[in-house]
């Protein structure tokens, strides 16, 4: 009776292993969502590289102007414990400049290095994953063209278990998300609303920051209260809602919108603070018509009122 | 166990009221009324900077001796008992970071000084003063204002 039972445990620990084993494999993009060598533009990756914050996390705490695109890594604190941001500028050894377009397009498209780890989503792939293979094209092609940083980045050490990174396999299964909208299309929407769709929900990753996750903060974002704010993960205070939503911007015009995204100057002319001021420094280096479409957009979305979920409320 | 549950729930409620009698309301209220009177002083500057308005040196000289009286007080204004209530928005870090956040005072206090001394007669000697007195906003409020909503 006894062996029975240990060769029924011995085997379904075996199953388990065996399942943790597939369910957890690294999942790599199609030969056909990798643009093809060579045709990414770097002068066009300017953009994207400032619309998806790159620098705010790979450049130095704190770098201003030029130092913004020295990408040789930094620590990023959470609650969750310290991330290493890794040197992502193109040095060989040190950096990404030995990576081929697919290893690129990879990690962010799918958080999968080229050992084939899995990357944690404190790397935003989970919004990176709805931006187009030409972008990420030029994006890759313009990393390329900055200055070379030859620091070596220590591994991140977090705590038992996220410190299994096999296990974020896990956690991609249910939250890795998909290259789908968001807010879906409705009929007639202007050409300036589906362009800013793209900058906020893709490079942009703004919900990363004003959507509430579930699972106290280890969970997806909560689709259903769409920017409608979340708990300030540094503390006190919150991550503002910003759908048009009385709770949140709705006496925001668009032009506000963009003016705020430019400036840093609200309507009634308070400043932007806190990790919103390195969006906002990056939003400033787009094109007036970019920052019209994000306007649009966050003025088209559902208005949802102010996210309770996931909250500890102080 | 009920008993102990009850002990705990009134250690709670005491650590919940003790800051409350601790909130010092009133430097708290002072303190968003000068930054309240930046952000007007700040949306009529805008004005002159971008030419939507006819420049005006008396106007602008008195707006940044505005500035430059409240910067002088606001340092003042963040004593121990006023970290929470009354709404405000001033961040932890303030306490937690003494000497970063005396720097920041001491700019915002030397930039509207300075422009509060300069007159600017033109409005291309007021763009210059204006750019290096609104870079404080930006920079205090990353560090040291956190949004309640
Ligand atoms: C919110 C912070 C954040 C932003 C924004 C961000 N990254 Fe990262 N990135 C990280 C972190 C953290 C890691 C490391 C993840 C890990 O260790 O698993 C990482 C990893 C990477 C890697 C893998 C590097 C390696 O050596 O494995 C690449 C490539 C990368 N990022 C590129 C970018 C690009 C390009 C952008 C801008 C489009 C960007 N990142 C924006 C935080 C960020
Ligand atoms: C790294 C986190 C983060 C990201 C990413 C982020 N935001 Fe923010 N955002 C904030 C915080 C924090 C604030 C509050 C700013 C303050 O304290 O003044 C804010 C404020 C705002 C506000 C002003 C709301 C108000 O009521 O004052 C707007 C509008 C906004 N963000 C839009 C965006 C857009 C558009 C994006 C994407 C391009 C974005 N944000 C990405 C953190 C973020
Ligand atoms: C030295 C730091 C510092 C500087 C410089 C600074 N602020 Fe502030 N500001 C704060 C703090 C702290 C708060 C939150 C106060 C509170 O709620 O207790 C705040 C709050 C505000 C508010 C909201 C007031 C309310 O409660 O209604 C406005 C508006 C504002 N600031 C505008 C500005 C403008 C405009 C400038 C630049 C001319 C500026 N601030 C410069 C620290 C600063």
């Amino acid at each position: 009776m006894l062996r029975k039972v240990t060769v029924g445990l011995a085997l379904l620990l075996l199953l388990a292993a065996v399942g943790f084993y597939l369910l957890t494999i690294p999942q790599r993009l199609d030969a056909t969502a990798i643009a093809a060598p060579g045709s990414g533009v770097a002068a066009r990756g300017e953009r994207i590289f400032w619309a998806g914050g790159c620098a705010s996390c790979h450049a130095a705490a704190g770098a201003k102007g030029a130092d913004r695109l020295w990408l040789g890594g930094r620590v990023l604190e959470t609650p969750f414990g310290a991330f290493q941001a890794p040197n992502i500028s193109p040095d060989k050894a040190q950096g990404i400049g030995g990576w081929s377009l697919g290893d690129f397009a990879n990690a962010m498209q799918r958080g999968v290095d080229p050992d084939g780890q899995h990357l944690y989503p404190a790397f935003p792939y989970t919004s990176y994953i709805k931006m187009t293979k030409g972008d990420v094209a030029d994006l890759h092609a313009y990393l390329l063209t900055l200055p070379p940083v030859a620091t070596a980045s220590p591994e991140t050490q977090l705590a038992f278990p996220l410190n299994i990174r096999r296990g974020i396999g896990l956690w991609k299964l249910f939250y890795r998300g998909d290259d789908r909208p968001v807010v879906t299309a409705k009929p007639g929407e202007s050409a300036a609303v589906a362009a800013g769709r793209y900058l906020v929900e893709g490079p942009g990753h703004c919900a990363q920051c004003h959507t509430a996750r579930g699972l106290n903060g280890l969970g997806g974002l909560d689709t259903t209260a769409w920017l409608a704010g979340a708990p300030n993960p540094e503390g006190k205070g919150r991550v503002p809602n910003i759908t048009p939503h009385a709770s949140g911007i709705a006496d925001w015009s668009a032009k506000d919108i963009a003016e705020y995204l430019k400036t840093g100057f609200t309507p009634d002319f308070d400043s932007v603070g806190g990790a919103m001021v390195e969006v906002q420094e990056n939003m400033a280096r787009l094109s007036d018509d970019d920052r019209a479409a994000i306007a649009a957009y966050l003025k088209a979305i559902p208005a949802v009122p102010t996210a309770t979920l996931g909250e500890t409320d102080k | 166990m009920a008993n102990a549950r009850f002990l705990m729930a009134g250690a709670i409620v005491v650590a919940l009221a003790a800051p409350v009698l601790a909130q010092n309301l009133g430097v708290i209220k002072q303190r968003q009324t000068i930054m309240e009177g930046n952000g007007k002083a700040a949306k009529a500057l805008v004005g002159y900077a971008k030419g939507e308005t006819p420049y005006d040196a008396a106007a602008v000289a008195g707006l940044f001796a505005e500035m430059s009286s409240g910067a002088a007080k606001f340092g003042t204004l963040f004593p121990a008992d006023s970290k929470t209530g009354g709404k405000t928005e001033a961040s932890p870090a303030i306490w937690d970071k003494k000497g970063d956040w005396a720097d920041a005072v001491a700019k915002f206090q030397a930039d509207t000084k300075a422009a509060a001394a300069a007159k600017p007669a033109t409005v291309e000697a007021f763009r210059a003063e204006f750019g290096k007195v609104m870079g404080n906003c930006k920079s205090c409020h990353e560090s040291f204002r956190v949004k309640l909503q």
